[in-house]
């Protein structure tokens, strides 16, 4: 066979490999039932989900724990899914500042025991780079 | 009141600029016809040629008028009102024009006409190609213009117009239904992470780069379509270089601003917005690869259109990425959706279509050689090289695009919740780092080849020194971590594999460059690029395979124990003037400052008495910087910018007597939360990198102790909170910062010495009476976390009463981490734009020269 072809061979397995790594790296966005799910079934993989801060009657935050004086690496918090599932989560992190003032919040990571564990933490804040409000 | 004046102004010129590049794009169409070029006619060309000067001039009266409306406050328009302010300094104001789609697409704009104009007035060859390839570029700029359009026909909404008024953006805004001309004082001002020097010079550069991508792109359609299917690669590569080295140079510089401004440790982290821009680069390398084989050895010309051509391809897929929002939650940097994305869409689709629609007609008649190559060719391994690049942007393109497949299918009707990898660094990190490996081994292997004869024995003879340096130096760095001479041994195999062909890179360009020193050195810039890249790629290995952190957090103190596994204590806290353990260091936070125009140093905030006025303060004590004394007590201070604050934390050696200050900055911002900078210790193996992670809500009330009272005289020692104070007595003042004092007004100080830990604090309460009602002022000692307040006097008995408040202290948490040898990172990055330099100037000077330059250049290759 020509050199080239047996390259352009390789070249498009190499590709294809690529392409199939990638499927499986892949993450979803899902629901705490279905992280849990994944969690009882041994599945380790990472997982984003997206949800709404716990809030009480008044609109202060419910079951956001941080005490930097303790421990500055533990922030734990309650989020809402859009299943309006609730789902305590830890973040082995400081707190992101102004986590009170988000809309949204999505995480990643995986269900452990009855906790989720968040590596990462998305925090979609109100009009953040469009401002849409005059002040006089 | 409103100017609409130089707004219409705008408009009208974005108007002229759109319709002149329709003429000049057509007139150049007209005159690349080959009846017209036949007969010698010239009028075509001419119109087209002021067609396009007329573009150029438009444009630049687009931006006077963009950058009048900014520099002049007027925020009666949008796009000041949203990304400027009053106290913006000028330089600034420059980098505000580009903070906004509008200005960025303008700046592109700009850059486009610049290289018409260089482009239609040099080079003799060029009068060949100027018709095809400006009208190319015409047609580009009609699309560009048309994304700064504002027009409105009909429900179609064509482009966003960077001179729209508030009133109109904002038509449901309450204010603007009472008062039409209601003209704001104050614009928003610049996102606080975009306030430094890199946003002036990091968009244009990586702008131009994106307008020279379009260079090659133009040469090569306009090759297919006159049917000159060969000649234009010697005229596109000089050019297909300037685009490489300022794309790749706008692409470090915004790594290296991530670096020092952003504070999440890194300078790159495979974000959407980046890898868009990466992707294009790698290709257009590969690009540049092809083209230079194609002009020694007449192969390759059919991998060099379909290269140069998905160059620019994957510019405009990055820009569409970027602009239209389709990112949406998967990047930091995605910009708001300015409803352009299906005019994007359009510009990349008319561009794809009709840029395969040509290769495809054109393809049977572009020239092939059957001619088939050894390994022994040089040629071969730099295709070889090519295919590695194009599959590692592959890769990243994959990947990346995956929010385009969500949108896609959403599109189609299929539901797919599909996310960008949970650890995205790891996931590119696997590929690019083998395709590192690869590159670094294949510029070796193939420089070797393409200079030197392919005898067996000459060959073996030209691998046998870099190999054994490489074989040397990689085990003498091996040998000397595991001794413990760096920070940590070097054992992974991975780690130690992309080492090794890292050096053989450096090693055997370095041979080329050497045996070129005695026939032309200017010939060597590709070797210099290829040692440019090599380490790039060792200071990439070293400081983010190796990287640090030192802030471990060894208090010992978890809130839980529930994952030991996962526990992150990468975190420390730090008390005001309590140092702690860190690495090798001791580290202390010691208080709050602020920058203040017209000191060198940055001034403790507890000296600074705040005005009405927040970028005005008052000196409460003299400012001084070393011995020199700046500022006396009662001046009013320039603050630079009020609302960051500097930390600072001084780092002394355990051992030894090195120390050193650094001071991580940090603001509270009402939109974006905590916004934290770095600082960075840079020493010659490693950069010391910190920043605060979290610091107590400065908004938030002070949680004051319950107030203690001591009843003292002049001279009497008492203890405060476990601190000694001694109350010296009081005196009358003639002023009182912050309070107008008039006549019949009283003021009096009492004067507090109290000794704290490492120093004494003087404490000066106030207690007053104004207006015959009695008035307070308390001091606050930060460091000591104390409020004093002057209560009362009895002056029968000359005695004195001082209230006490105590709060907790002052804190903040840290991070620190350790990159070693971050700096090679940098100077590899250096070493390649001057490698990339060297290869433009070489080939403009061989392509001067009247002699037929590809026997020049064999004939030098061959020697």
């Amino acid at each position: 066979m020509k050199k080239s072809h047996i390259i352009g061979i390789i070249v498009i397995a190499l590709a294809i490999g690529i392409i199939m790594t990638s499927v499986g790296d892949a993450s979803t966005y899902v629901s705490f039932e279905e992280a849990i799910e994944r969690a009882q079934d041994g599945d380790e993989t990472k997982v984003h989900v997206v949800g709404r801060l716990k809030k009480d009657a008044q609109g202060h935050i419910v079951g956001m724990n941080y005490d930097p004086l303790v421990d500055p690496n533990y922030f734990s918090f309650t989020l809402v899914d859009t299943n309006r599932f609730e789902q305590r989560v830890v973040y082995f992190n400081p707190k992101p500042q102004d986590f009170e003032r988000s809309e949204q919040v999505v995480i990643t990571g995986n269900m452990k025991q009855d906790v989720f564990v968040a590596d990462k933490i998305l925090l979609k804040c109100p009009s953040k780079y469009v401002e849409k409000e005059v002040q006089q | 009141m409103i100017n609409t004046l130089i707004g219409d102004l705008g408009h009208a010129s974005v108007i002229v600029a759109f319709v002149a590049a329709i003429v000049s794009s057509y007139a150049y169409f007209m005159a690349s016809r080959q009846k017209v070029i036949a007969s010698g006619d010239n009028s075509w060309r001419k119109l087209a040629r002021g067609a396009f000067y007329v573009h150029g001039a438009a444009v630049m009266l687009v931006i006077f008028a963009l950058f009048n409306i900014i520099y002049e406050h007027r925020y009666e328009y949008y796009y000041a009102w949203s990304h400027s302010s009053n106290h913006l300094p000028v330089h600034y104001m420059i980098s505000c024009f580009w903070e906004g789609q509008e200005g960025s697409f303008l700046l592109w704009l700009f850059w486009h006409v610049g290289l018409g104009v260089v482009l239609m007035n040099t080079g003799k060859k060029n009068k060949v190609w100027e018709a095809p390839v400006m009208a190319i570029f015409s047609f580009v700029q009609i699309f560009i213009a048309s994304m700064i359009l504002g027009v409105v026909i009909g429900d179609l909404k064509i482009g966003s117009s960077p001179f729209i008024l508030m009133r109109d953006f904002m038509t449901d805004a309450p204010v603007f239904a009472m008062d039409p001309n209601f003209v704001p004082k104050d614009g928003t001002g610049l996102n606080p992470l975009l306030q430094n020097y890199w946003m002036v010079i990091h968009p244009p550069t990586l702008f131009l780069g994106y307008a020279a991508t379009l260079v090659p792109f133009a040469f090569a359609i306009a090759g297919l379509w006159t049917g000159k299917l060969t000649e234009w690669v010697k005229p596109a590569l000089p050019w297909s270089h300037f685009a490489a080295v300022v794309l790749g140079i706008g692409i470090m510089m915004g790594a290296y601003w991530a670096y020092e401004t952003l504070n999440f440790g890194g300078y790159w982290n495979w974000d959407p917005v980046e890898n868009a821009v990466y992707i294009p680069w790698l290709v257009l390398v590969g690009a540049i690869h092809t083209m230079i084989a194609y002009r020694r050895g007449k192969q390759g010309l059919k991998a060099s259109y379909i290269l140069v051509i998905a160059s620019f391809l994957l510019i405009l897929y990055a820009t569409f990425l970027t602009r239209s929002g389709i990112l949406g939650n998967a990047s930091v940097h995605s910009f708001t959706d300015l409803g352009l994305s299906g005019q994007l869409f359009t510009y990349m689709a008319v561009f794809a279509v009709l840029a395969v629609a040509l290769l495809v007609y054109n393809w049977k008649k572009i020239p092939t050689t059957e001619k088939e190559l050894t390994t022994y060719n040089g040629e071969f391994w730099v295709f070889i090289g090519a295919a590695v690049l194009c599959l590692a942007g592959f890769q990243v393109l994959v990947t990346t695009s995956i929010p385009v497949y969500n949108s896609f299918m959403g599109f189609i009707g299929i539901e797919s919740n599909a996310a960008l990898p949970a650890d995205q660094i790891a996931h590119y990190t696997k590929f690019q780092l083998w395709a590192g490996v690869g590159i670094a081994i294949l510029t070796g292997v193939g420089q070797l080849l393409w200079w030197k004869k392919s005898e067996k024995g000459n060959l073996t003879e030209a691998f046998m020194l870099p190999a054994m340096l490489t074989l040397l130096f990689a085990s003498l760095i091996i040998v000397l971590s595991k001794l413990g001479v760096f920070a940590e041994t070097i054992d992974n195999p991975v780690y130690i594999t992309l080492l090794v062909a890292a050096l053989f890179a450096v090693f055997a360009n370095l041979s080329i460059i050497l045996s070129l020193l005695h026939k032309k050195v200017s010939l060597s810039g590709g070797a210099v690029a290829h040692i440019g890249i090599a380490l790039m790629l060792i200071g990439i290995l070293f400081s983010s395979g190796y990287s640090k952190i030192i802030s471990q957090n060894t208090s010992g103190m978890l809130y839980s124990r529930e994952f030991p596994d996962e526990i992150n204590r990468d975190n420390v806290l730090l008390w005001r003037n309590t140092a702690v353990d860190m690495d090798k260091y001791k580290v202390s936070y010691q208080g709050q400052f602020q920058e203040v125009k017209g000191v060198p140093d940055y001034v403790n905030r507890e000296l600074l008495f705040p005005t009405a006025d927040e970028y005005k303060a008052l000196a409460r004590g003299p400012i001084k910087v070393a011995d020199k004394v700046y500022f006396d007590t009662g001046d009013t201070l320039e603050l630079v910018s009020p609302e960051n604050t500097y930390y600072k934390v001084e780092y002394k050696a355990r051992e030894g007597e090195e120390s050193f200050t650094l001071y991580p900055r940090a603001q509270v911002n009402p939109n974006m939360g905590l916004l934290a900078s770095p600082d960075i210790q840079r020493f010659a193996d490693k950069d010391l990198y910190t920043h605060v992670s979290s610091v107590p809500d400065p908004n938030e009330e002070k949680d004051w102790g319950e107030l203690k009272e001591y009843e003292v005289a002049a001279g009497d020692t008492l203890i405060l909170n476990d601190y000694v104070a001694v109350f010296n007595g009081i005196e009358r003042i003639e002023q009182v910062p912050g309070v107008e004092l008039a006549q019949g007004d009283v003021a009096v100080q009492a004067d507090m010495k109290i000794l704290g830990e490492k120093k004494s604090y003087h404490a000066h309460p106030v207690l007053l009476i104004k207006d015959q009602m009695m008035g307070r002022v308390p001091e606050e000692v930060a460091d000591l976390g104390l409020r004093l307040t002057f209560l009362n006097i009895d002056t029968e008995r000359n005695r004195f009463k001082i209230g006490v408040n105590a709060t907790q202290k002052d804190y903040i948490i840290l991070k620190a981490m350790e990159k070693p040898f971050i700096n090679i990172l940098w100077i590899g990055t250096i070493i390649m734009s001057i490698g990339f330099v060297m290869a433009i100037v070489r080939r403009k000077e061989v392509d001067s020269k009247q002699a037929p330059a590809p026997q020049r250049n064999r004939k030098a290759q061959a020697a």
